[in-house]
């Protein structure tokens, strides 16, 4: 049984969604298990990686594995993070991972994937529709381990979001090199936000939650964005 | 019948544009868009039901990607292997090191018949050779007889998917396209009258053809066999009916045997058409008395793929069996059709195999970057081939050639930065400042030019918080 | 100067200096199915008419072929030179292919053949030009194609086909897969029976 995890909050969110890191801290450690949360650490790298920095995402990899090479098990709010740890680490630092790519997990999978649990004691009141990410969803491959989660959440009233497995359109630097054709993407997955009913839109990766909560604010739509951590916090 | 003259396509090339450039023009074309998200969305459907009934599908992706590799990592020799066989079937092996060689074999044979006609089966080769404009520079007459083909070069555009060309037209617009250019003011827009259309249209041609140019799908080395998957029946035309057949292939579509095809026509029909197998499937193995062509040549093309074989990182692209089943699936191409790839090679498989074929020169340079990595390419791909590891492969190699623009510099600063807590921390800080004249309300609605004003030409951010998660987890540290 | 065949294996071999070139594959897929005989004819009967097909089961296939003739109005039909002389319907007008050029076959309303095998699990039939077959074009240019399968030649599954289709590849001679009949998916990914080849496909299962 793991009772002592280390938390990689991402840089994102360390800096822009603090929420969800400090959500992550709650859920953990009502579930008794002490968190540790190693100064040292800053990015993954994911950013560099995908955008064609291969050299400044090998250094960040190589950092990441200094930072958290002691833990047993790292758990991040973050399902894009977790799978440039989980997946891409290995090729990047040539096998010198010490292993820690396979003690990396982003927090729906390490609740019940690694805990067993999909009852971690939350209440919520309110309509969500889950947006799956699509790295959670085809590279980490959680399946409806956060669906599972949030159906066994008081007070959540889960809805339906059409074609819910379609891309929000954010990517990275893919939403201003390709950002017409982003903004394209995102206005389709709003108005299935929007067709859902929902009041939340909840979603793994606080990246993806920037980007479509930045385009629901600036369209008016009166729907919150937020971290399943912060649901499962609540 | 030709579109050399008032090709808008070959204009809009000789100005290469980049992706994101040409994107925002198709974005505005809502009719196309409209078109495209109704096929690919009932393509996709299809095929999502024909691949769940196969119990060993993944077992079959395995051994389809398994046979392309061992073909890739034994070329020489698999291309020897077919040009013996074909030869002792009595057909004849051409070589072409680009397009400029392949047009040239090509016009040369359908001028040693004295033909001033040929008719043509769909093929990608050769829409990336552009071997039409070569034939009509020659004189010779190519008429294209897959009924999209047929709709795209009647209406002097280019095609705009792998296996649909026409996929950017609805009905209603090919009615009228028929009704004029085919002299027939009564059709209606349903699609069974547009068929027959076409079918009295080419039946002419089919029974006067002396000379027919097909791509190949697959070639079995050892039997020197051809095969071409089709569903109208041109292929079995083209392919039959006519003296001379010539069949213009990448060298990437040789496969060592036979028995291949075994694992690949049950791959590629359920994942292209979504169909358990195509309509007709034609297989000839050089020339065959009293059954056929009395002819056949086969054109082994280079032109950039021994390129591609080059890079290992970037060499699985040439497993591709050309399914398009990427390209239903991705939500760039459902956005902008494939005109915006410059490339007859479009969506996702064209973002890494474009950029490859060609040198990463000219317009295709930006197309690894017209992708947001969803990774729903990978997830269809019947041999397995991992696009977005190649894309962000070939970002790379763009990376390393161009010196970098603002976005460029501020990763590499961001890089350094985030090499130390300190340089991490002092980042934190100094966003916080430099946004002080941006954010109001907690929010940044008005941005500068640059990446930052891309974003927000329809996103806000959320301003950065007065305290970062590791200051608040400080703050909780100390005691009370 | 070097050849264009010499300069593109120098190409490939440049190209692939450095790569081990032993490649293993493993068919760990199906190679044969586990129907019976009677659910084999039953699977390829459904599938086939999934395609739009006809499909008819018969003990007594000459008479089932002259009702599907009759019924699709066909009166001059190509047969190959060597087609079972029980499979020659009375009262039609049949038209040995002893080399008709390619308007002759577009002038007659249908064609009879045989087949060399079947696949049961894509619901397709395949003429290698065997005895029955004729050539290629006979079973292409007319609008309406009849053709016989003998129940036992049919095979449950893909790679016992293409095995079946092998020997006939080796021998050079021309093989066609005929899944249902022409189709064009083309208008907005429709599916439209009826192009250029054969628009009715009438597939009898002789048992």
């Amino acid at each position: 049984m793991i009772d002592r995890v280390a938390l990689f909050v991402t840089c994102l969110a360390d800096t822009l969604f603090p929420n969800a890191g400090k959500a992550t801290v709650t859920v953990l450690e009502r579930l008794g298990i002490e968190v540790v949360f190693p100064p040292d650490q800053t990015c993954c790298g994911q950013m560099h990686g995908n955008s064609g920095y291969p050299a400044e995402a090998t250094a960040l990899a190589r950092r990441f594995v200094d930072v958290f090479g002691g833990f047993d098990a790292i758990v991040t709010p973050s399902g894009s993070c977790a799978a440039q740890v989980r997946e891409h680490f290995g090729d990047l630092l040539g096998g010198n991972d010490r292993g820690v790519p396979g003690r990396t997990w982003e927090l729906s999978q390490f609740l019940t994937g690694v805990l067993g649990l999909e009852d971690v004691g939350s209440t919520f009141e309110g309509t969500v529709a889950y947006h799956p990410t699509c790295h959670s969803l085809r590279l980490l491959r959680v399946g409806d381990a956060p669906l599972r989660l949030l159906r066994a959440v008081p007070g959540v009233d889960l809805r339906e979001l059409p074609d819910a497995e379609e891309c929000c359109g954010f990517g990275g630097t893919f939403a201003v090199k390709n950002a017409d054709v982003s903004t394209a993407m995102l206005d389709e997955k709003i108005a299935a936000i929007t067709a859902s009913g929902a009041e939340n839109v909840c979603a793994c990766d606080s990246s993806c939650l920037m980007h479509i909560g930045g385009g629901l604010r600036r369209r008016g739509v009166p729907v919150r964005p937020i971290h399943l951590a912060e649901i499962l916090a609540s | 019948m030709t579109h050399s003259s008032l090709d808008p396509a070959a204009a809009r090339d000789a100005r290469p544009e980049s992706f994101p450039h040409a994107a925002t023009g198709a974005l505005a074309n809502h009719q196309v868009r409209a078109n495209i998200r109704h096929a690919t969305t009932s393509i996709r459907r299809k095929r999502a039901g024909v691949v769940a009934e196969v119990p060993d599908w993944e077992l079959l992706r395995a051994a389809g990607a398994a046979i392309k590799d061992e073909t890739l990592a034994s070329l020489d020799a698999v291309l020897i292997e077919l040009e013996a066989s074909i030869q002792a079937a009595g057909g004849t092996v051409h070589w072409a090191r680009d397009a400029a060689e392949a047009n040239e074999i090509v016009v040369g044979l359908v001028r040693a018949e004295g033909a001033e006609e040929v008719v043509k089966v769909k093929s990608l080769a050769t829409d990336e050779i552009r071997l039409n404009e070569a034939l009509e520079g020659a004189g010779i007459r190519p008429i294209e007889t897959d009924l999209a083909e047929l709709i795209v070069q009647l209406a002097g555009e280019r095609p705009s998917h792998l296996l649909v060309p026409a996929i950017h037209k609805n009905r209603v617009e090919i009615r009228d396209l028929f009704r004029e250019r085919l002299g027939r003011p009564d059709l209606s827009d349903d699609p069974t009258e547009l068929a027959e259309a076409a079918r009295l249209h080419l039946r002419e041609a089919f029974l006067r053809a002396r000379v027919a140019i097909s791509g190949a799908n697959f070639a079995a080395a050892d039997t020197g066999t051809i095969c071409v998957v089709e569903s109208e029946g041109n292929g079995r035309m083209c392919t039959t009916l006519p003296d001379v057949l010539i069949t213009v292939m990448g060298i990437e579509k040789a496969i060592p045997r036979f028995r291949d095809l075994e694992v690949f026509l049950q791959l590629l029909p359920r994942s292209s058409t979504g169909e358990r197998m195509n309509p007709y499937t034609s297989l000839w193995t050089g020339v065959c008395e009293g059954d056929g062509p009395h002819a056949f040549h086969l054109v082994l093309l280079d032109a950039g793929r021994t390129r591609v074989l080059a890079d290992p990182a970037g060499r699985p692209a040439l497993r591709c069996i050309r399914c398009s089943a990427c390209i239903n699936v991705c939500p760039v191409y459902r956005q902008t059709g494939g005109h915006a790839y410059h490339s007859p090679y479009a969506g996702p498989i064209g973002a890494i195999l474009a950029p490859q074929l060609l040198g990463e020169e000219g317009a295709v340079a930006s197309l690894p970057f017209a992708s947001s990595l969803c990774g729903a390419c990978y997830d269809v791909c019947p041999v397995l081939i991992d696009i977005p590891s190649i894309l962000v492969h070939e970002r790379g190699k763009a990376v390393a050639r161009e010196r970098s623009g603002i976005e460029g510099r501020s990763l590499k600063v961001l890089g350094k930065a985030f090499a130390t807590r300190a340089g991490y921390e002092r980042a934190q800080r100094l966003g916080r400042k430099l946004q002080r004249p941006l954010a109001r309300d907690g929010w940044i609605a008005h941005f500068p030019p640059g990446p930052l004003g891309a974003w927000g030409r329809s996103r806000d951010l959320p301003a950065l918080p007065a305290q970062t998660f590791r200051e608040w987890w400080e703050s909780r540290d100390e005691p009370a | 100067m070097t050849s264009p065949r010499e300069a593109i294996l120098a190409r490939v071999r440049a190209s692939l200096a450095d790569t081990p070139s032993a490649v293993a594959v493993s068919r760990t897929y199906r190679l044969r199915g586990e129907r019976d005989r009677a659910g084999v004819i039953e699977l390829f009967v459904e599938r086939v008419r999934a395609y739009e097909a006809t499909v008819v089961v018969a003990d007594d296939p000459g008479a089932a072929v002259a009702s599907a003739l009759e019924a699709a109005g066909a009166r001059r039909v190509g047969i190959a030179p060597d087609l079972d002389r029980r499979l020659r319907p009375p009262g039609v007008e049949l038209i040995e292919d002893q080399g008709l050029d390619s308007r002759d076959l577009d002038g007659l309303d249908g064609a009879v053949t045989t087949c060399a095998s079947a696949c049961a699990e894509t619901g397709t039939i395949a003429i290698d030009g065997g005895p029955g077959q004729g050539r290629r074009a006979l079973s292409l240019v007319p609008d309406l194609h009849v053709c016989v399968v003998r129940a036992e030649a049919i095979v449950e599954t893909v790679p016992e086909l293409i095995a079946a289709l092998e020997p006939s590849a080796r021998e050079g001679r021309p093989i066609v897969l005929v899944s249902g009949p022409s189709a064009t998916s083309d208008i907005e990914l429709t599916r439209v029976e009826g192009v250029h080849g054969p628009r009715r496909l009438v597939v009898i299962v002789a048992t």
